[in-house]
Protein backbone atom coordinates (compact mmCIF):
# COMPACT_ATOMS: atom_id res chain seq x y z
CA UNK A 1 0.00 0.00 0.00
CA UNK A 2 2.27 2.41 1.27
CA UNK A 3 5.18 3.89 -1.37
CA UNK A 4 7.88 5.16 1.05
CA UNK A 5 10.13 3.14 1.77
CA UNK A 6 10.83 2.63 5.60
CA UNK A 7 13.61 4.70 6.64
CA UNK A 8 13.31 7.27 3.74
CA UNK A 9 12.14 10.90 4.94
CA UNK A 10 9.20 12.74 3.34
CA UNK A 11 9.99 16.14 1.31
CA UNK A 12 8.99 18.56 3.42
CA UNK A 13 5.09 19.63 2.45
CA UNK A 14 4.47 16.31 0.81
CA UNK A 15 1.45 14.13 1.90
CA UNK A 16 1.97 11.31 4.01
CA UNK A 17 1.53 8.05 2.81
CA UNK A 18 -1.98 7.95 4.94
CA UNK A 19 -3.09 11.15 3.53
CA UNK A 20 -2.03 9.68 -0.39
CA UNK A 21 -4.14 6.92 0.10
CA UNK A 22 -6.67 8.39 1.95
CA UNK A 23 -7.15 11.25 -0.81
CA UNK A 24 -7.30 8.50 -3.76
CA UNK A 25 -10.43 7.03 -2.18
CA UNK A 26 -13.37 8.80 -4.33
CA UNK A 27 -16.26 9.38 -1.78
CA UNK A 28 -18.39 10.67 -4.81
CA UNK A 29 -18.86 6.97 -5.67
CA UNK A 30 -20.21 5.97 -2.31
CA UNK A 31 -22.99 8.88 -1.37
CA UNK A 32 -26.35 8.10 -1.61
CA UNK A 33 -27.81 10.94 -4.02
CA UNK A 34 -30.39 13.04 -2.33
CA UNK A 35 -33.09 12.30 -3.91
CA UNK A 36 -33.63 9.18 -4.07
CA UNK A 37 -37.29 9.02 -4.54
CA UNK A 38 -37.28 11.00 -7.88
CA UNK A 39 -39.45 8.46 -9.87
CA UNK A 40 -42.28 6.68 -8.26
CA UNK A 41 -45.07 8.74 -6.75
CA UNK A 42 -46.79 6.26 -4.61
CA UNK A 43 -43.97 5.27 -2.81
CA UNK A 44 -42.94 8.70 -1.76
CA UNK A 45 -44.18 9.74 1.55
CA UNK A 46 -42.83 12.67 3.53
CA UNK A 47 -42.52 12.08 7.46
CA UNK A 48 -43.32 14.96 9.51
CA UNK A 49 -40.93 14.57 13.08
CA UNK A 50 -41.72 16.78 15.89
CA UNK A 51 -38.66 17.52 17.35
CA UNK A 52 -38.66 18.88 20.64
CA UNK A 53 -39.44 21.08 22.91
CA UNK A 54 -37.85 18.87 25.29
CA UNK A 55 -34.83 17.83 23.98
CA UNK A 56 -31.04 18.30 24.65
CA UNK A 57 -29.73 18.84 20.94
CA UNK A 58 -32.20 21.93 21.06
CA UNK A 59 -30.57 24.31 23.37
CA UNK A 60 -33.91 25.49 25.06
CA UNK A 61 -36.86 24.79 25.09
CA UNK A 62 -37.47 24.98 21.26
CA UNK A 63 -39.54 22.68 19.01
CA UNK A 64 -38.95 21.70 15.03
CA UNK A 65 -41.76 20.87 12.69
CA UNK A 66 -39.78 19.08 10.56
CA UNK A 67 -41.06 17.14 7.08
CA UNK A 68 -38.59 14.48 6.44
CA UNK A 69 -38.08 13.16 3.08
CA UNK A 70 -35.98 10.02 3.78
CA UNK A 71 -33.28 11.48 5.84
CA UNK A 72 -33.56 15.03 4.42
CA UNK A 73 -35.33 17.77 5.38
CA UNK A 74 -37.53 19.08 3.17
CA UNK A 75 -38.96 22.07 5.32
CA UNK A 76 -38.80 23.45 8.89
CA UNK A 77 -40.81 25.11 10.92
CA UNK A 78 -39.65 26.34 14.25
CA UNK A 79 -42.57 26.88 17.12
CA UNK A 80 -41.34 29.13 19.79
CA UNK A 81 -43.20 30.62 23.11
CA UNK A 82 -42.81 27.72 25.61
CA UNK A 83 -40.70 29.84 27.92
CA UNK A 84 -42.47 33.16 27.12
CA UNK A 85 -42.71 34.84 30.91
CA UNK A 86 -43.86 38.28 29.53
CA UNK A 87 -40.66 39.99 30.92
CA UNK A 88 -41.80 42.97 28.42
CA UNK A 89 -45.00 43.49 29.97
CA UNK A 90 -43.41 43.00 33.32
CA UNK A 91 -40.98 45.63 32.83
CA UNK A 92 -43.76 48.28 32.42
CA UNK A 93 -45.05 47.86 36.47
CA UNK A 94 -41.65 48.55 37.49
CA UNK A 95 -39.26 51.95 38.12
CA UNK A 96 -36.67 51.82 35.76
CA UNK A 97 -33.84 50.71 37.73
CA UNK A 98 -35.92 47.93 39.03
CA UNK A 99 -36.54 46.50 35.44
CA UNK A 100 -32.74 45.87 35.04
CA UNK A 101 -33.53 42.59 36.57
CA UNK A 102 -36.35 41.36 34.83
CA UNK A 103 -33.94 42.49 31.71
CA UNK A 104 -30.77 40.70 32.44
CA UNK A 105 -32.86 37.15 32.22
CA UNK A 106 -34.08 37.75 28.83
CA UNK A 107 -30.92 36.05 26.97
CA UNK A 108 -29.75 34.38 29.96
CA UNK A 109 -25.96 34.17 28.45
CA UNK A 110 -25.43 36.93 27.81
CA UNK A 111 -26.90 39.14 31.12
CA UNK A 112 -24.28 42.15 30.67
CA UNK A 113 -25.69 42.47 27.22
CA UNK A 114 -29.52 42.79 27.83
CA UNK A 115 -28.75 45.30 31.16
CA UNK A 116 -26.41 47.45 28.50
CA UNK A 117 -29.16 47.50 26.16
CA UNK A 118 -31.34 48.49 28.08
CA UNK A 119 -29.59 50.64 30.73
CA UNK A 120 -28.20 52.64 26.76
CA UNK A 121 -31.75 53.16 26.02
CA UNK A 122 -32.28 55.00 29.41
CA UNK A 123 -29.51 56.75 29.82
CA UNK A 124 -29.61 58.03 25.81
CA UNK A 125 -33.88 59.08 27.26
CA UNK A 126 -32.38 60.65 30.24
CA UNK A 127 -29.51 62.11 28.15
CA UNK A 128 -27.12 61.25 30.66
CA UNK A 129 -23.60 60.76 30.59
CA UNK A 130 -21.54 57.85 31.71
CA UNK A 131 -18.16 58.47 33.06
CA UNK A 132 -15.59 56.94 31.02
CA UNK A 133 -14.22 54.59 34.00
CA UNK A 134 -17.72 53.48 34.08
CA UNK A 135 -18.05 52.63 30.53
CA UNK A 136 -14.10 50.82 30.38
CA UNK A 137 -15.67 49.04 33.56
CA UNK A 138 -18.87 47.98 30.87
CA UNK A 139 -16.47 46.85 28.85
CA UNK A 140 -14.23 44.89 30.94
CA UNK A 141 -17.25 43.09 31.93
CA UNK A 142 -19.73 42.98 28.45
CA UNK A 143 -16.52 41.33 26.75
CA UNK A 144 -15.92 38.57 29.37
CA UNK A 145 -19.76 37.80 28.77
CA UNK A 146 -18.84 37.41 25.63
CA UNK A 147 -16.40 34.91 26.39
CA UNK A 148 -18.20 33.29 28.68
CA UNK A 149 -20.97 33.04 26.16
CA UNK A 150 -18.95 31.46 23.45
CA UNK A 151 -17.75 28.90 25.72
CA UNK A 152 -21.17 27.78 26.91
CA UNK A 153 -21.89 27.53 22.75
CA UNK A 154 -18.57 25.53 22.38
CA UNK A 155 -19.02 23.38 25.01
CA UNK A 156 -22.63 22.64 23.86
CA UNK A 157 -22.38 22.95 20.26
CA UNK A 158 -19.36 20.02 20.70
CA UNK A 159 -21.10 17.85 22.39
CA UNK A 160 -23.57 17.61 20.08
CA UNK A 161 -21.11 16.81 17.57
CA UNK A 162 -20.04 14.28 19.91
CA UNK A 163 -17.15 15.91 21.45
CA UNK A 164 -17.65 15.28 25.03
CA UNK A 165 -14.80 16.17 26.90
CA UNK A 166 -14.65 19.68 25.51
CA UNK A 167 -17.59 20.72 27.34
CA UNK A 168 -15.79 20.19 30.53
CA UNK A 169 -12.84 22.40 29.48
CA UNK A 170 -15.20 25.08 28.17
CA UNK A 171 -16.79 24.94 31.59
CA UNK A 172 -13.73 24.90 33.74
CA UNK A 173 -12.92 28.60 32.17
CA UNK A 174 -16.46 29.77 32.48
CA UNK A 175 -16.16 28.95 35.97
CA UNK A 176 -13.00 31.55 36.30
CA UNK A 177 -15.14 34.32 34.67
CA UNK A 178 -18.21 33.90 36.90
CA UNK A 179 -16.12 33.74 39.64
CA UNK A 180 -14.42 37.56 38.36
CA UNK A 181 -18.13 38.23 37.69
CA UNK A 182 -18.57 37.30 41.61
CA UNK A 183 -15.96 39.92 42.58
CA UNK A 184 -16.79 42.53 41.21
CA UNK A 185 -20.82 42.19 41.86
CA UNK A 186 -21.30 39.48 44.44
CA UNK A 187 -23.26 36.96 42.04
CA UNK A 188 -22.35 34.71 39.05
CA UNK A 189 -24.88 34.87 37.07
CA UNK A 190 -27.86 37.93 36.81
CA UNK A 191 -25.37 39.89 38.05
CA UNK A 192 -27.38 43.47 37.75
CA UNK A 193 -23.55 45.32 37.81
CA UNK A 194 -24.30 47.69 35.12
CA UNK A 195 -26.89 50.15 36.21
CA UNK A 196 -28.35 53.46 34.23
CA UNK A 197 -25.46 55.86 34.09
CA UNK A 198 -22.94 53.30 34.97
CA UNK A 199 -21.89 50.45 37.18
CA UNK A 200 -23.01 49.29 40.41
CA UNK A 201 -19.27 49.67 42.07
CA UNK A 202 -15.75 49.72 41.23
CA UNK A 203 -13.72 46.73 41.23
CA UNK A 204 -12.66 45.57 44.20
CA UNK A 205 -8.80 45.36 45.87
CA UNK A 206 -7.52 41.91 43.93
CA UNK A 207 -9.72 41.88 40.77
CA UNK A 208 -7.12 43.10 38.35
CA UNK A 209 -4.52 40.06 39.30
CA UNK A 210 -7.28 37.61 38.91
CA UNK A 211 -8.66 39.48 35.50
CA UNK A 212 -4.85 39.45 34.24
CA UNK A 213 -3.68 35.78 35.82
CA UNK A 214 -7.12 34.83 33.68
CA UNK A 215 -5.86 36.75 30.46
CA UNK A 216 -2.88 35.11 30.78
CA UNK A 217 -4.06 31.37 30.66
CA UNK A 218 -7.00 32.09 28.45
CA UNK A 219 -5.20 32.11 24.74
CA UNK A 220 -3.59 28.86 25.56
CA UNK A 221 -6.49 27.38 26.67
CA UNK A 222 -8.52 28.45 23.27
CA UNK A 223 -5.34 27.28 21.61
CA UNK A 224 -6.41 23.81 23.37
CA UNK A 225 -10.02 24.10 21.80
CA UNK A 226 -8.58 24.54 18.38
CA UNK A 227 -6.38 21.67 18.93
CA UNK A 228 -9.32 19.46 19.79
CA UNK A 229 -11.30 20.37 17.23
CA UNK A 230 -10.21 22.68 14.64
CA UNK A 231 -8.94 20.16 12.52
CA UNK A 232 -10.35 17.26 14.21
CA UNK A 233 -11.37 14.71 11.23
CA UNK A 234 -14.62 14.34 12.85
CA UNK A 235 -15.82 18.04 13.21
CA UNK A 236 -14.18 18.92 9.63
CA UNK A 237 -16.20 16.62 8.03
CA UNK A 238 -19.40 17.39 10.32
CA UNK A 239 -19.19 21.26 9.85
CA UNK A 240 -17.15 22.00 6.51
CA UNK A 241 -19.50 23.17 3.71
CA UNK A 242 -22.37 22.26 5.83
CA UNK A 243 -25.59 24.58 5.63
CA UNK A 244 -23.56 27.43 3.90
CA UNK A 245 -26.11 30.42 3.54
CA UNK A 246 -25.00 33.52 1.61
CA UNK A 247 -24.54 37.32 2.88
CA UNK A 248 -27.79 38.37 0.80
CA UNK A 249 -30.17 36.12 2.16
CA UNK A 250 -28.74 36.59 5.80
CA UNK A 251 -28.88 40.10 5.31
CA UNK A 252 -32.80 39.78 3.97
CA UNK A 253 -33.35 38.05 7.60
CA UNK A 254 -32.34 40.17 9.53
CA UNK A 255 -29.55 38.10 10.51
CA UNK A 256 -26.39 40.02 12.25
CA UNK A 257 -23.31 38.73 14.64
CA UNK A 258 -21.42 36.31 14.17
CA UNK A 259 -23.01 34.41 11.77
CA UNK A 260 -23.35 37.37 8.89
CA UNK A 261 -19.80 37.45 9.79
CA UNK A 262 -18.82 33.94 9.04
CA UNK A 263 -20.75 34.66 5.19
CA UNK A 264 -18.01 37.47 5.15
CA UNK A 265 -19.44 40.92 5.76
CA UNK A 266 -17.38 42.85 8.87
CA UNK A 267 -20.57 44.04 10.18
CA UNK A 268 -20.01 44.66 13.96
CA UNK A 269 -21.48 47.44 15.61
CA UNK A 270 -18.38 47.79 17.78
CA UNK A 271 -16.82 48.91 14.94
CA UNK A 272 -19.24 50.54 13.03
CA UNK A 273 -21.05 52.36 15.52
CA UNK A 274 -18.95 52.46 18.31
CA UNK A 275 -20.70 52.74 21.77
CA UNK A 276 -19.02 52.75 25.50
CA UNK A 277 -15.90 53.56 24.47
CA UNK A 278 -15.03 51.07 21.81
CA UNK A 279 -13.34 53.39 19.62
CA UNK A 280 -10.67 53.53 21.73
CA UNK A 281 -9.68 49.76 21.60
CA UNK A 282 -7.96 47.97 19.13
CA UNK A 283 -9.18 44.99 17.68
CA UNK A 284 -9.85 43.41 14.68
CA UNK A 285 -13.51 41.53 13.10
CA UNK A 286 -12.53 38.15 12.45
CA UNK A 287 -14.94 36.76 9.06
CA UNK A 288 -15.49 34.26 7.49
CA UNK A 289 -15.34 32.78 3.37
CA UNK A 290 -17.97 30.59 2.74
CA UNK A 291 -20.70 31.02 5.58
CA UNK A 292 -20.66 27.13 6.32
CA UNK A 293 -20.58 25.61 9.90
CA UNK A 294 -17.01 25.48 9.96
CA UNK A 295 -16.63 29.50 9.51
CA UNK A 296 -19.15 30.02 12.14
CA UNK A 297 -16.95 27.97 14.48
CA UNK A 298 -14.02 29.62 13.70
CA UNK A 299 -15.21 33.44 13.54
CA UNK A 300 -16.40 32.40 17.32
CA UNK A 301 -13.49 30.81 18.63
CA UNK A 302 -11.33 33.63 16.82
CA UNK A 303 -13.90 36.68 18.71
CA UNK A 304 -12.81 34.69 22.04
CA UNK A 305 -9.20 35.99 21.47
CA UNK A 306 -10.12 39.23 20.09
CA UNK A 307 -12.62 40.05 23.45
CA UNK A 308 -9.43 39.39 25.46
CA UNK A 309 -7.39 41.61 23.60
CA UNK A 310 -10.21 44.47 24.17
CA UNK A 311 -10.32 43.57 27.97
CA UNK A 312 -6.69 43.72 28.56
CA UNK A 313 -6.38 47.05 26.72
CA UNK A 314 -9.39 48.29 28.58
CA UNK A 315 -7.37 47.25 31.87
CA UNK A 316 -4.06 48.78 31.11
CA UNK A 317 -5.94 52.22 30.15
CA UNK A 318 -8.52 51.83 33.35
CA UNK A 319 -9.06 55.87 33.68
CA UNK A 320 -9.18 57.41 36.97
CA UNK A 321 -12.76 58.55 38.11
CA UNK A 322 -16.20 58.02 39.20
CA UNK A 323 -17.46 54.89 38.55
CA UNK A 324 -21.05 55.71 37.69
CA UNK A 325 -22.90 59.23 36.71
CA UNK A 326 -22.55 61.62 39.60
CA UNK A 327 -26.04 62.74 38.79
CA UNK A 328 -27.95 62.39 42.18
CA UNK A 329 -31.49 62.42 40.42
CA UNK A 330 -30.09 58.96 38.77
CA UNK A 331 -27.79 57.29 40.72
CA UNK A 332 -28.18 56.34 44.11
CA UNK A 333 -25.48 58.48 46.37
CA UNK A 334 -22.36 56.96 47.80
CA UNK A 335 -23.38 54.90 51.42
CA UNK A 336 -21.04 57.04 53.40
CA UNK A 337 -22.96 59.87 52.64
CA UNK A 338 -26.13 58.96 54.28
CA UNK A 339 -25.07 59.33 57.33
CA UNK A 340 -23.90 63.07 57.08
CA UNK A 341 -25.84 64.62 54.09
CA UNK A 342 -29.37 65.46 54.31
CA UNK A 343 -29.91 66.01 50.84
CA UNK A 344 -28.41 62.50 50.18
CA UNK A 345 -30.12 61.10 52.84
CA UNK A 346 -33.46 62.70 50.65
CA UNK A 347 -32.31 61.52 46.91
CA UNK A 348 -31.97 57.63 48.52
CA UNK A 349 -35.45 58.25 49.41
CA UNK A 350 -36.95 59.10 46.24
CA UNK A 351 -34.91 57.08 44.07
CA UNK A 352 -35.47 53.90 45.72
CA UNK A 353 -38.94 54.39 46.47
CA UNK A 354 -40.36 55.75 43.33
CA UNK A 355 -37.44 55.96 41.34
CA UNK A 356 -36.34 58.79 38.69
CA UNK A 357 -38.42 59.95 35.95
CA UNK A 358 -37.61 59.44 32.49
CA UNK A 359 -38.29 62.61 29.87
CA UNK A 360 -41.22 61.36 27.24
CA UNK A 361 -39.79 60.37 24.11
CA UNK A 362 -38.89 56.90 22.01
CA UNK A 363 -35.23 55.43 21.97
CA UNK A 364 -33.50 52.59 20.33
CA UNK A 365 -30.59 51.34 21.20
CA UNK A 366 -28.15 48.77 19.48
CA UNK A 367 -25.54 46.76 21.24
CA UNK A 368 -23.33 44.30 19.25
CA UNK A 369 -24.10 40.59 21.60
CA UNK A 370 -22.30 37.67 21.26
CA UNK A 371 -25.22 36.32 19.03
CA UNK A 372 -25.70 39.49 16.75
CA UNK A 373 -27.23 43.01 17.37
CA UNK A 374 -29.47 43.39 20.30
CA UNK A 375 -31.52 46.18 20.28
CA UNK A 376 -33.58 47.76 23.21
CA UNK A 377 -36.63 49.98 22.35
CA UNK A 378 -37.80 52.03 25.54
CA UNK A 379 -40.77 54.30 25.16
CA UNK A 380 -41.17 56.67 28.29
CA UNK A 381 -44.40 58.87 29.13
CA UNK A 382 -43.14 61.63 31.54
CA UNK A 383 -43.73 58.91 34.79
CA UNK A 384 -40.98 56.44 36.24
CA UNK A 385 -41.73 53.38 34.93
CA UNK A 386 -41.16 52.24 31.21
CA UNK A 387 -44.14 52.77 28.99
CA UNK A 388 -42.76 50.14 26.71
CA UNK A 389 -39.36 48.41 26.72
CA UNK A 390 -38.74 45.73 23.66
CA UNK A 391 -35.88 44.07 23.14
CA UNK A 392 -34.76 43.25 19.45
CA UNK A 393 -33.03 39.43 20.09
CA UNK A 394 -30.80 38.33 17.91
CA UNK A 395 -31.93 34.09 18.80
CA UNK A 396 -35.18 35.64 17.77
CA UNK A 397 -34.32 36.93 14.69
CA UNK A 398 -31.67 34.58 13.93
CA UNK A 399 -33.69 31.71 14.32
CA UNK A 400 -35.34 32.43 11.06
CA UNK A 401 -32.52 31.33 9.01
CA UNK A 402 -32.48 28.01 10.37
CA UNK A 403 -35.31 27.12 7.62
CA UNK A 404 -33.37 28.06 4.45
CA UNK A 405 -30.15 26.93 6.02
CA UNK A 406 -31.01 23.13 6.44
CA UNK A 407 -33.29 22.50 3.83
CA UNK A 408 -32.03 19.61 1.31
CA UNK A 409 -29.42 18.59 3.89
CA UNK A 410 -29.87 15.47 6.26
CA UNK A 411 -31.18 15.65 9.63
CA UNK A 412 -28.02 15.01 11.22
CA UNK A 413 -26.65 18.21 9.72
CA UNK A 414 -30.03 20.29 11.02
CA UNK A 415 -28.08 19.21 14.69
CA UNK A 416 -25.13 21.00 13.84
CA UNK A 417 -26.59 23.86 12.23
CA UNK A 418 -28.72 24.38 15.34
CA UNK A 419 -25.97 24.24 17.16
CA UNK A 420 -23.71 26.56 15.64
CA UNK A 421 -26.57 29.05 15.15
CA UNK A 422 -26.17 29.21 19.07
CA UNK A 423 -29.82 30.53 19.72
CA UNK A 424 -30.99 31.11 23.40
CA UNK A 425 -34.24 30.11 23.76
CA UNK A 426 -34.94 32.51 26.87
CA UNK A 427 -34.32 35.63 24.85
CA UNK A 428 -36.08 34.30 21.64
CA UNK A 429 -39.14 34.23 24.11
CA UNK A 430 -38.55 36.68 26.07
CA UNK B 1 -28.58 59.24 12.13
CA UNK B 2 -29.88 61.92 9.48
CA UNK B 3 -29.55 65.11 11.28
CA UNK B 4 -32.83 67.38 12.06
CA UNK B 5 -32.04 69.06 8.22
CA UNK B 6 -31.29 65.54 6.69
CA UNK B 7 -34.45 64.33 8.27
CA UNK B 8 -36.88 66.98 6.87
CA UNK B 9 -35.14 66.63 3.28
CA UNK B 10 -35.80 63.14 3.70
CA UNK B 11 -39.54 63.64 4.24
CA UNK B 12 -39.60 66.33 1.13
CA UNK B 13 -38.50 63.40 -1.13
CA UNK B 14 -41.03 60.63 0.66
CA UNK B 15 -44.04 63.66 0.14
CA UNK B 16 -42.12 64.19 -3.10
CA UNK B 17 -42.03 60.99 -4.57
CA UNK B 18 -44.66 59.30 -6.78
CA UNK B 19 -47.63 57.79 -5.75
CA UNK B 20 -46.70 58.58 -2.04
CA UNK B 21 -48.31 62.45 -1.63
CA UNK B 22 -48.11 64.85 0.70
CA UNK B 23 -49.78 63.28 3.39
CA UNK B 24 -47.13 60.03 3.30
CA UNK B 25 -45.27 61.65 6.03
CA UNK B 26 -47.18 63.01 9.13
CA UNK B 27 -44.06 63.95 10.57
CA UNK B 28 -40.36 64.00 11.50
CA UNK B 29 -38.93 64.04 14.97
CA UNK B 30 -35.35 64.47 16.01
CA UNK B 31 -34.99 63.57 19.07
CA UNK B 32 -31.77 62.82 20.91
CA UNK B 33 -29.99 62.38 18.03
CA UNK B 34 -32.63 59.41 16.58
CA UNK B 35 -34.34 60.63 13.78
CA UNK B 36 -38.44 59.07 13.63
CA UNK B 37 -40.69 59.30 10.46
CA UNK B 38 -44.46 58.74 11.53
CA UNK B 39 -46.13 58.13 8.07
CA UNK B 40 -49.64 57.35 6.62
CA UNK B 41 -50.33 53.44 7.84
CA UNK B 42 -51.30 52.33 4.32
CA UNK B 43 -48.37 54.16 3.17
CA UNK B 44 -45.74 52.34 5.09
CA UNK B 45 -44.57 49.81 2.19
CA UNK B 46 -43.86 52.32 0.14
CA UNK B 47 -42.01 54.34 2.27
CA UNK B 48 -39.82 51.22 3.26
CA UNK B 49 -39.07 50.92 -0.71
CA UNK B 50 -38.22 54.19 -0.94
CA UNK B 51 -36.11 54.51 1.87
CA UNK B 52 -34.27 51.13 0.69
CA UNK B 53 -33.28 53.25 -2.45
CA UNK B 54 -31.50 55.67 -0.25
CA UNK B 55 -29.49 52.90 1.19
CA UNK B 56 -31.15 51.91 4.70
CA UNK B 57 -31.17 48.05 3.36
CA UNK B 58 -31.43 46.79 6.51
CA UNK B 59 -34.64 46.20 8.59
CA UNK B 60 -33.21 45.83 12.01
CA UNK B 61 -36.79 45.42 14.79
CA UNK B 62 -40.16 45.93 13.55
CA UNK B 63 -41.95 46.49 17.24
CA UNK B 64 -45.19 47.51 18.59
CA UNK B 65 -45.91 50.17 21.09
CA UNK B 66 -49.27 50.87 22.59
CA UNK B 67 -49.87 55.06 23.16
CA UNK B 68 -52.84 54.15 25.69
CA UNK B 69 -54.70 56.40 26.74
CA UNK B 70 -53.45 58.23 23.64
CA UNK B 71 -55.27 57.88 20.25
CA UNK B 72 -54.90 55.99 17.88
CA UNK B 73 -53.51 54.01 20.59
CA UNK B 74 -51.56 51.31 18.45
CA UNK B 75 -47.83 52.17 17.03
CA UNK B 76 -45.60 50.30 14.52
CA UNK B 77 -42.19 50.79 14.46
CA UNK B 78 -39.45 49.53 11.36
CA UNK B 79 -36.01 50.51 12.85
CA UNK B 80 -34.20 50.88 9.46
CA UNK B 81 -30.56 50.79 8.64
CA UNK B 82 -27.99 51.71 6.62
CA UNK B 83 -25.41 49.83 7.15
CA UNK B 84 -22.93 51.81 4.63
CA UNK B 85 -23.54 54.94 5.67
CA UNK B 86 -23.47 54.21 9.24
CA UNK B 87 -27.00 55.49 9.55
CA UNK B 88 -30.27 54.48 11.12
CA UNK B 89 -34.10 56.00 10.80
CA UNK B 90 -37.09 54.67 12.79
CA UNK B 91 -40.55 54.48 10.60
CA UNK B 92 -43.81 54.46 12.90
CA UNK B 93 -47.36 54.73 12.06
CA UNK B 94 -50.26 55.03 14.30
CA UNK B 95 -53.18 52.80 13.98
CA UNK B 96 -56.49 52.81 16.13
CA UNK B 97 -57.92 49.41 17.72
CA UNK B 98 -60.72 49.46 16.20
CA UNK B 99 -59.70 49.08 12.78
CA UNK B 100 -55.73 47.47 13.38
CA UNK B 101 -54.67 47.12 10.23
CA UNK B 102 -51.30 47.37 8.38
CA UNK B 103 -50.28 45.85 4.92
CA UNK B 104 -47.19 43.28 5.47
CA UNK B 105 -43.87 44.16 4.77
CA UNK B 106 -42.57 40.48 4.65
CA UNK B 107 -42.45 40.26 0.83
CA UNK B 108 -39.77 42.81 0.79
CA UNK B 109 -38.03 42.16 4.47
CA UNK B 110 -37.95 38.75 5.18
CA UNK B 111 -36.74 39.62 8.50
CA UNK B 112 -40.41 40.99 9.50
CA UNK B 113 -41.80 37.66 9.27
CA UNK B 114 -41.64 36.83 12.99
CA UNK B 115 -41.58 40.03 14.01
CA UNK B 116 -45.11 40.93 12.32
CA UNK B 117 -45.96 38.01 14.27
CA UNK B 118 -45.03 38.92 17.65
CA UNK B 119 -46.66 42.31 17.03
CA UNK B 120 -49.94 40.73 16.09
CA UNK B 121 -49.55 38.68 18.85
CA UNK B 122 -48.75 41.16 21.68
CA UNK B 123 -50.96 44.14 20.27
CA UNK B 124 -53.30 42.69 18.01
CA UNK B 125 -52.42 44.66 15.06
CA UNK B 126 -53.19 42.70 11.65
CA UNK B 127 -51.16 42.66 9.04
CA UNK B 128 -52.51 42.07 5.60
CA UNK B 129 -50.79 39.74 2.99
CA UNK B 130 -48.58 38.32 5.78
CA UNK B 131 -47.83 34.38 4.85
CA UNK B 132 -48.28 32.93 8.11
CA UNK B 133 -50.55 35.34 10.39
CA UNK B 134 -50.87 32.98 13.49
CA UNK B 135 -49.54 33.75 16.78
CA UNK B 136 -45.48 33.70 18.18
CA UNK B 137 -45.06 33.67 21.61
CA UNK B 138 -48.87 33.12 22.88
CA UNK B 139 -50.80 29.69 22.85
CA UNK B 140 -52.70 29.39 19.48
CA UNK B 141 -55.95 29.24 21.30
CA UNK B 142 -55.06 32.28 23.90
CA UNK B 143 -57.50 35.29 24.30
CA UNK B 144 -56.36 38.84 24.13
CA UNK B 145 -53.24 40.84 23.21
CA UNK B 146 -51.23 41.11 26.18
CA UNK B 147 -48.93 43.62 25.67
CA UNK B 148 -52.09 46.17 25.37
CA UNK B 149 -51.86 48.80 28.21
CA UNK B 150 -55.20 47.73 29.26
CA UNK B 151 -54.49 44.47 29.48
CA UNK B 152 -54.41 43.55 33.23
CA UNK B 153 -50.96 42.70 35.22
CA UNK B 154 -50.71 39.64 37.12
CA UNK B 155 -53.97 37.74 37.96
CA UNK B 156 -53.84 35.12 35.68
CA UNK B 157 -53.70 31.63 37.08
CA UNK B 158 -51.30 28.92 35.76
CA UNK B 159 -52.93 25.99 34.20
CA UNK B 160 -51.64 22.83 34.97
CA UNK B 161 -53.29 19.24 33.62
CA UNK B 162 -54.56 18.19 36.79
CA UNK B 163 -56.49 20.34 37.60
CA UNK B 164 -57.92 21.85 34.56
CA UNK B 165 -61.70 21.56 35.93
CA UNK B 166 -61.24 23.72 38.56
CA UNK B 167 -63.41 27.24 38.65
CA UNK B 168 -59.78 30.30 39.24
CA UNK B 169 -62.48 32.74 39.05
CA UNK B 170 -63.56 31.90 42.76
Amino acid sequence: MSTLEPGTQAAPGAKSPYRRMEDSIDIATMEQPLAVFAGDEAEHELLTLNMGPHHPATHGVLRLLVTLDGEVVQDLKPIIGYVHTGIEKTCEDKSYWKAIPAVERMDYLSYYFNAHAYCGAVETLLDCEVPKRGQYLRVIHLELNRIKSHLVWLGTSALDLGAMSVWWYCFREREKILDLFEMSSGARMHTRYIQVGGVIEDIPAGFEAKLRGFLADMPNRIDQYGDLLTRNEILLNRLRNVCPLDEQTLLSLGVTGPLLRAAGNPWDLRKAMPYSSYEDFDFKIPVGTVGDNYDRYVVRLQEMRESLKIIEQALDGLPEGPHITTDRKIALPPRHELATSMEALIHHFKLVTEGFRVPPGEVYYPVESPRGELGCFVRSDGSSKPARVHMRDPSFVNLQAIAPMVQGNYIADLIATLAMLDPVLGGVDR
Amino acid sequence: MPDATGLELLAQDLRAAPGLGDDAVLGAVHFRGQATLEVRPSAVRAVLARLRGQGYGFLASVHGVDYWPQEPRLGVHYELLDMSALDRIRVKLRVSTDAPEVESVTADWPTANHQEREVYDMFGVVFTGHPDPRRILMPEDYEGHPQRRDFPVGGEPVLFTKDHDRDYTR
